[in-house]
């Protein structure tokens, strides 16, 4: 039987991006993939004949660019299409625009406030401040703070260096920044209801908490800390929707010689001898390999592919407390034709941007509220996008093709585990709330798939339906990704690593943790390290 | 130089300012404290709230003064006696089986949340001892250090070193989330879990799903012997003529009645201040006990850096915290409670999600329709604070927000009857039972005591207003932006809860500063 180097457990962007260094280093590696199709998150379907779906994750930004020109994913096919904005609907049939272009941003927020129009330029650059110090630590593997290994202790004053470079007061705000909450922030700056709304969005998306919960102003950064062709905090459409990254990576990890088998649903690690010796299929067929990799989430990794009794005991205790809540949802809507927004001109730029219908952090929070009692919000957020616009290969001529993100909507509702009745009325909900915005929206659907997070967990295998394979709070981040012990890539058992997003520095589409991985299996293998290093002079 | 008669002067008579006025005194400075009111104390208060009847008008439990503080000023030869030492905490079932704290031991819940809870109040006694270390002293500068800074932070980080690798990497884990999950993480019963919240989010503007609220409990067991909290004999007041009395014997001299209008600059230097009846005091240094954003008004903004003038308008001070007390025909008969657990700490909150229930409404400028409460009814303990055979009751009841949407002219009403309805589910008949009742809601905290905003610890213990960050940076050190003015108060680190220390951290800061220069 064949034996090969490295098995990696899913093909996600992470598990291709892992794969793809290890064959770059010369190593025999496999990935297997349960479902018939590559990509994990990270892909486009077509669900509705003639319409491209990129049914779960739908924007491209944090895509390290260190790796995509590393692995050359331009020449695999990827492009990225930047796209700029956002726009706020607001109850009253106005609507606050984040116009790309400054000046006319500047018009556009004094007219709600003129205050909060000097105030900007003031939010932007302190962001920018944390996002660069942030920056730098994402293809690092993180230090362990409990440990004295001179690796450990040399990373910990770098860490420490980096953050006294910017000054006492520079480091207090940093401090300041990682543990306070989007709204508390914002209130610093702005006193627009809309535009603390339309600025807070991002210290949300993908997490169980609310606005005003300490900790989201951090995870703004997992929003603005990404890039599209060297624009700092831009966003962009893959061409073709998010599928073309996952594919743009398994080509170059093909490249490389390396071999992806789908349909294969990886039932157990094997584990021989207190080390990871290959793993089991569902149907039975075992692979051997000297090393296993797993994209999975933790949960889904240590609790579902592991026997407890292969693993020392707190890791299994670890695994269960792992925080990894569903906090979201998506609609994939084909449309007829272009809907019309209130307010908002057909050839308005900010038809090409993000659309949201929260004008206040009380609503935002309220919706917050409802996730905590058990149910989906009544009052969503929503992040509505129309790629179409930008993209026009994801439709036929002159159709459209919307993307809804939706927060927040539980894993599970109070009165029990979802039905599709439940989940019609949730969907149902959301586009009450878009066609209160837009008057034609209703009669230009053709096509509505709902995704709770019910979905999400059944078809993506992502615990819970959390997309960020676990809760960005300060007990899951950095040197507790995803637990103590285990944040470096290396799991409990010889021959086993992780290297998904439940690693550092976490979800998003960013694989840096693939790469990360991949790095700390090479040391220990004692070979030539071939990831990108993190560049810093931006 | 000025020919002034004082070295320092102090505004405002808090245990703080007391504290910092006792030590400065004691090496060798000549000190005035300058108090707006009649008492000293501050927050630390008795008030007599209806005839015959009194009570703790703040801070109704003594569970984390500084030992080192009560040591050095010889707070007990100075008057201070406890009524109650080592309380219980009692959780009220309503209809359940009552859940009792009493140190470490649990009674009425399961032997796995015994085990659990000895374990986690070894941990949690071990972080707050380590945590003290850094409470304990001022703060070591981080990048602008100097040789003492240097070896000051060697030390602290060596502290934590030694909680060994398991204990380090838990306080690393859950150092900075919240207690609702530390919680769901390690019991069973919803009253101990409740319990623990209640701990965690009393004063502040956190619920328990609120990331912080594990900082904020262990700020709370910061002094926690494993014992109990304690009652104050006479009320909270008499902790506050203890102070005075040793600022006293010490040196200090207290003027009482004196409401400062304004610190006072020269050439960009604090150099004394006026008070309301327009006299002028001259010193080189002034000491303020009062919350930032107050002692910030006094210096004026056009005194101020604009950066800095946002800082302190953006510090969070937004008081939730009510005080509910009643003048009682009797001991009321709480459902479920032997009866000889009636001196104890009650906690009316008997899950975390109720807790969480009612901290959503403060979000939004509402009051809790069902409030959570701390208990006592200190008169079991000390029958000097109503007519004999009547009782006091004391609630600090949650939450109540500074700024109510629906103004509190309407809402104190409101919010009463909430309080009152929750009280009567738990002891039905107290209502009967009731002679007289006040609410001090955090407006009223704010006229009595002149707390900005209302909030009981000057500002919220978060970990972006605590330790190295508190209040805000530029202030952070006890001195602040304008030379010879410094903070001493619960605004400056370590924060509130009748502690102590910010008060003997400022009076250090201030005199190593004197050796230095």
């Amino acid at each position: 039987m064949k034996k090969y180097d490295a098995i990696v457990i899913g093909a996600g962007h992470n598990g291709l991006c892992n794969a793809a260094y290890l064959a770059k280093a010369g190593l025999d590696v496999l990935v297997l993939e349960r479902n018939p199709h590559i990509g994990g998150a990270s892909v486009s379907r077509e669900l509705y004949p003639g319409w491209t779906y990129t049914n779960c994750s739908y924007v491209c930004s944090l895509l390290r660019p260190e790796i995509s020109r590393d692995l050359e994913l331009a020449r695999h096919g990827l492009q990225v299409v930047p796209y700029h904005g956002g726009v706020t609907f607001t109850q009253d049939g106005d609507h606050f625009g984040n116009y790309p272009d400054a000046e006319r941003l500047y018009r556009e927020m004094a007219r709600h406030s003129r205050r909060d129009a000097n105030a900007y330029e003031r939010f932007e650059a302190d962001v920018t401040k944390q996002t660069r110090l942030i920056r730098q630590f994402l293809l690092t593997t993180p230090p362990d703070p409990t440990s004295f290994k001179p690796r450990d202790l040399k990373g910990l004053l770098e860490m420490a260096s980096a953050f006294t470079g910017m000054g006492e007061e520079g480091l207090l705000d940093t401090v300041r920044f990682w543990t306070m909450s989007i709204g508390d922030f914002l209130d610093e700056y702005f006193e627009s209801d809309v535009i603390k709304a339309h600025l807070s969005g991002s210290g949300i998306i993908g997490t169980a908490l609310g606005v005003y919960s300490p900790g989201t102003a951090y995870v703004l950064l997992h929003h603005y800390m990404g890039e599209v062709d060297g624009n700092v905090g831009a966003w962009g459409f893959a061409r073709g929707g998010m599928g073309a990254v996952a594919e743009a990576l398994a080509s170059s990890f093909r490249a490389f010689g390396g071999e992806i088998v789908c349909d294969a649903d990886v039932h157990r690690v094997i584990v021989e001898r207190g080390r990871a010796a290959g793993v089991a299929l569902a149907d039975g067929t075992e692979h051997r390999a000297k090393l296993v990799v797993s994209n999975l989430d933790p949960k889904r990794t240590f609790l579902q592919c592991f026997d407890a009794s292969d693993l020392p005991a707190p890791v299994v205790e670890q695994a269960r407390n792992f925080k990894i809540r569903g906090s979201s949802g998506k609609l994939n809507i084909a449309l007829d034709g272009l809907p019309t927004f209130k307010g908002l001109a057909p050839n308005s730029p900010l038809m090409l941007s993000d659309m949201h219908c929260t004008d206040s952090l009380e609503r935002m929070e309220r919706a917050y509220d409802d996730w905590k009692a058990g149910t989906w919000s009544k009052d969503p957020y929503v992040d509505t996008l129309i790629p179409t616009t930008v993209d026009p290969t994801m439709a036929p001529a002159g159709k459209h093709m919307m993307t809804v993100f939706v927060q927040y909507c539980p894993p599970a509702l109070a009165e029990g585990p979802w039905t599709p009745q439940a989940r019609d009325a949730f969907g149902q909900t959301v586009i009450d709330q878009i066609a209160e915005h837009s008057p034609n929206f209703k009669d230009l659907i053709l096509d509505c798939e709902v995704r709770t997070p019910h979905e999400l967990e059944d078809e993506v295998g992502l615990t819970e339906g959390n997309i960020f394979h676990g809760e960005l709070t300060f007990d899951q981040l950095l040197f507790n990704r995803p637990f103590p012990g285990c944040a470096q890539y290396r799991g409990p058992l010889r021959g086993f690593y992780l290297c998904g997003s439940g690693t550092h520095p976490g979800g998003g589409v960013m694989a840096a943790p693939g790469a990360n991985a991949a790095r700390e299996i090479l040391a220990d293998l004692r070979r030539p390290d071939v990831t990108p290093p993190s560049y810093l002079n931006d | 130089m000025t020919d002034a008669t004082y070295d320092a002067l102090i505004v405002g008579a808090g245990h703080n300012g007391l504290a910092c006025a006792a030590y400065l005194a004691s090496g060798g400075r000549k000190v005035l404290v300058l108090e707006a009111g009649e008492r000293p104390g501050g927050l630390a208060a008795t008030r007599e709230f209806a005839e015959g009847f009194r009570v703790s008008a703040a801070a109704h439990l003594l569970n984390m003064l500084s030992p080192e503080v009560a040591k050095e000023l010889a707070l007990e030869r100075h008057g201070l006696a406890y009524a109650a030492r080592n309380l219980k905490t009692v959780v009220l079932p309503g209809n359940g089986r009552q859940l009792v704290i009493d140190g470490d031991r649990l009674e009425g819940a399961s032997a796995n949340d015994q085990a659990a809870f000895t374990e986690f109040q070894r941990r949690m006694r071990r972080y707050a001892k380590v945590l003290n270390r850094f409470c304990a002293r001022p703060f070591p500068h981080l990048t602008e250090r100097r040789g003492r800074d240097n070896r000051l932070l060697a030390k602290l980080a060596w502290d934590v070193r030694t909680l060994g690798k398991a204990d380090m990497r838990e306080l690393l884990r859950i150092g900075a989330i919240n207690i609702h999950d530390v919680a769901e993480e390690q019991f069973e019963n919803p009253l101990l879990k409740a319990a623990l919240s209640m701990d965690a989010v009393l004063g502040s503007h956190m619920g328990p799903r609120s990331p912080n609220t594990v900082y904020a409990y262990l700020h709370r067991h910061l002094n926690d012997d494993g014992q109990g909290p304690a009652l104050v004999k006479g009320g909270m007041g008499a902790l506050g003529d203890a102070f005075a009395a040793a600022a006293e014997a010490a040196g200090a001299t207290i003027r009482y009645g004196a409401r400062i209008a304004s610190i006072d600059l020269t050439d960009c230097r604090a150099a004394g201040v006026t008070l309301a009846d327009g006299t002028n005091l001259a010193a080189a240094l002034v000491v303020s006990n009062a919350d930032l954003k107050s002692t910030f008004q006094l210096v004026g903004p056009l005194n101020l850096d604009a950066g800095f003038v946002r800082r302190v308008h953006n510090f969070r001070a937004r008081g939730v915290t009510a005080k509910l007390h009643l003048a009682l025909d009797g001991l009321p008969e709480f459902r479920g409670l032997n009866p000889a657990d009636a001196g104890s700490r009650l906690l009316a909150a008997t899950t975390m999600d109720g807790i969480e229930g009612a901290f959503n409404h403060a979000k939004y400028g509402e009051c809790s329709p069902q409030p959570v409460m701390e208990v006592t009814i200190a008169t079991v303990h000390d029958d000097s604070l109503a007519p004999p055979g009547k009782h006091v009751l004391s609630a600090v009841a949650q939450y109540a927000p500074y700024a109510l949407k629906a103004g509190w002219r309407a809402g104190r009403e409101t919010f009463m009857h909430s309080c009152l309805s929750q009280l009567e589910a738990l002891a039905p008949g107290i209502g009967e039972q009731v002679i007289a009742a006040e609410l001090l809601t955090p407006p009223d905290l704010e006229a009595r005591f002149g707390l900005r905003g209302g909030h009981w610890h000057h500002g919220e213990i978060a970990l972006d207003q605590a330790l190295f960050t508190r209040p805000v940076p530029g202030a952070n050190h006890y001195a602040t932006p304008v030379p010879g003015l410094y903070l001493c108060g619960a605004s400056a680190h370590p924060g509130g809860g009748l502690l102590g220390l910010a008060g003997r951290n400022a009076a250090k800061a201030i005199l190593a500063g004197a050796d230095a220069a």
